[in-house]
């Protein structure tokens, strides 16, 4: 390397001396530290890496988190309880309708609030269609990731708009829809949205088919993914890992079957279960609990009561719940969704604090990578499914 | 290279069993000598009543419930730390209120569930001596990994060391950032971008922005 920077055809700039940070391993190569974002495509928004290379191998990688952080905690803290629901939007902003249930109930459980049938009907139907957006799109990332450029990403943001179009005839915004209330939802279904609900419900199976046709077997994919960042069930357990990677991992808990919140102990659906706990795994499972959330909607659209959307006493401004605390908590597409809230009786939560599935599922990401390619961690990364605005907060 | 997952057999619905919170205590008291574990009601709707641990016998605690207890809470879901400051706790407890009760104090809360059972959440807490010097508190992280990044984010905005943390660094803000923006008392800077300039009228202007004149003296 110094000859090269002696060399007068090199020129005359500005001469830049070539050091390595790290000290040299047992073979006598060079370690390579090597800052992964957090301007980085493949990072899914501003995060970092800090990887540690031997060749291209990874042999050490420390997330760094916080470039997207506004304190959000503190600004639901100065704020009152209905002014935090379409700040909670904005947390995971793919999934602003679970996101906004798990702060209604964390509110319900804290002042005792009920929710009118009809209400729950409404809340898993939303909630639902945002799950199927959510891990269709994150399909369509991991394959960008490995290489598929363009057409599987495409295919999911086309099937993706029809259900941003229903919350938007719904809400009158496609992604921060802020569309739940204390005891209910913010309005009714309009005239003829179960239908249209319902056709993009029944098309979905038979693009699920075209879509795994496409990627299931694909050679690429599965070289790529299959006993890679393997994560195995002790350590998912103990490291708070939770949603479909935790499932992937062959641990059957899904807080839908679990505390049954809301009306799920209603339907009948199935919980995917993986053996292996790779990236291939992950991918599968987002496919399987499509179709079951598919199985839930078709059967949370037939069954839908009328009545009331909203509890008639239900109080959403100026709301002063009863002091004390409470933590309520959904099975968000990404995993846990938690919210812990303590009254003091005044119109402010006294503290707020958002558990983030995203967050805590990157515990465990250096262990899923070391020993593999540094390419390889931008999949394993991607199949964690993070969402940016939900980590920093 | 057939690798297609087989779906669970449908998982019985399961309602949530909270074991009673004064037995849950007695128990622990039981099982480990001199844990001085205190239950903490919560008179909200809720119901979500937790224990006080002892600091010096918070871990020990803390792994009986996790490997030993019947319940086997191996599932560690939500950190969280909360500034107890002197008006507040005075706000709680009514004006007649012993000075040792509202002294300020900063506050971990552990929410736990287990993955093989449908209990939780049991709540636990550790409470430091005060808000200023004594903010120690055991880390929970050798128990649970899942505390790992939660008490990072606590150290960062609330400022409680957690001894026993593998990697205790700040999480959200820069390393040289001060203070603890989460604490009650936290009063932010009028301009987080200040930077200081070589060119003179920037100089000057910002010298007044940083230090302004004291209000009622001469403009």
């Amino acid at each position: 390397m110094s000859e090269m920077l002696n060399d007068p055809m090199m020129g005359t700039g500005p001469q830049y001396e070539l050091t390595a940070s790290s000290e040299h391993s047992p073979e006598g190569t060079e370690r390579m530290e090597v800052s992964m974002g957090p301007h980085h495509p493949s990072t899914h928004g501003v995060f970092r890496m800090d990887v540690e290379l031997d060749g291209e191998t990874i042999t050490k990688l420390k997330p760094v988190f916080g470039y997207l952080h506004r304190n959000h905690e503190k600004i639901a803290e100065g704020t009152s309880y209905l002014g935090s629901m379409p700040y909670t939007d904005r947390l995971d902003y793919f999934n602003s309708m679970t996101n906004n249930w798990a702060y209604a109930l964390s509110v319900e459980t804290l002042a005792g609030i009920e929710v009118p049938e009809r209400a729950e009907y409404m809340r898993v139907i939303t909630a639902e269609l945002s799950r199927l957006q959510n891990h269709v799109c994150l399909i369509g990332f991991l394959v960008q990731d490995m290489g598929a450029l363009g057409t599987p990403l495409m295919y999911a943001f086309r099937e993706r708009e029809r259900i941003l179009d229903l919350f938007e005839s719904l809400s009158g915004a496609r992604m921060m829809c802020n569309y739940m209330r204390f005891g209910g939802c913010r309005c009714d279904f309009p005239q003829g949205w179960i239908e249209q609900a319902h056709q993009v419900v029944e098309a979905f199976p038979k693009f699920l088919d075209e879509f795994e046709a496409l990627l299931s077997e694909n050679e690429v994919l599965m070289s790529r993914s299959q006993e890679v960042g393997v994560l195995p069930k002790d350590l998912a357990i103990d490291a708070g890992v939770t949603g479909p990677i935790l499932r992937a991992s062959g641990v059957n808990y899904d807080i839908r079957k679990v505390d049954g919140y809301g009306i799920y102990d209603r339907f009948d659906f199935r919980v995917p279960l993986g053996d292996h706990g790779d990236t291939y795994d992950r991918y599968m499972m987002r496919i399987l609990e499509m179709r079951e959330s598919v199985k839930i909607l078709r059967q949370a659209l037939r069954d839908i009561p009328e009545g009331d959307f909203v509890h008639p006493k239900a109080k959403s401004r100026g709301l002063r719940p009863p002091a004390g605390e409470a933590y309520g908590r959904i099975e968000a597409p990404k995993g846990e969704l938690g919210f812990y809230l303590i009254s003091d009786k005044s119109p402010q939560p006294y503290r707020f604090r958002v558990r983030p599935p995203s967050l805590i599922n990157l515990t465990i990401l250096e262990d899923m990578c070391l020993g593999h390619t540094i390419a390889d961690s931008v999949i394993i990364l991607g199949s964690v499914d993070i969402v940016l605005g939900e980590v920093d907060r | 290279m057939e690798h297609r997952l087989p779906a669970s057999p449908h998982m019985e619905n399961m309602s949530v069993n909270i074991p009673e919170i004064q037995s849950v205590a007695d128990a622990i008291n039981d099982a480990i000598a001199g844990a001085g574990v205190l239950v903490i009601e919560n008179e909200n709707p809720s119901g979500q009543h937790s224990l006080l641990f002892q600091n010096e016998h918070a871990v020990a605690c803390a792994r009986w419930l996790k490997q030993e207890s019947p319940w086997k809470l191996d599932y560690l879901s939500n950190v969280t730390g909360i500034d107890w400051t002197e008006d507040a706790l005075k706000v709680k407890f009514g004006k007649d209120a012993e000075p040792e009760e509202t002294r300020g104090f900063l506050e971990s809360v552990y929410h736990l569930y287990s993955m093989e059972a449908p209990i939780g959440p049991l709540v636990f807490r550790t409470r430091t001596g005060n808000r200023s010097d004594d903010v120690s508190l055991p880390s929970m992280t050798p128990v649970w990994r899942s505390a790992e990044l939660q008490e990072r984010e606590i150290f960062d905005l609330y400022g409680i060391h957690f001894k026993g943390h593998p990697d205790l660094r700040r999480l959200m803000m820069w390393d040289s950032f001060e203070g603890h923006p989460m604490r009650k008392d936290y009063v932010e800077p009028d301009d987080y971008e200040y930077e200081p300039t070589p060119h003179a009228d920037v100089l000057k202007k910002s010298a007044a922005h940083q230090n302004p004149p004291a209000k009622g003296g001469d403009q």
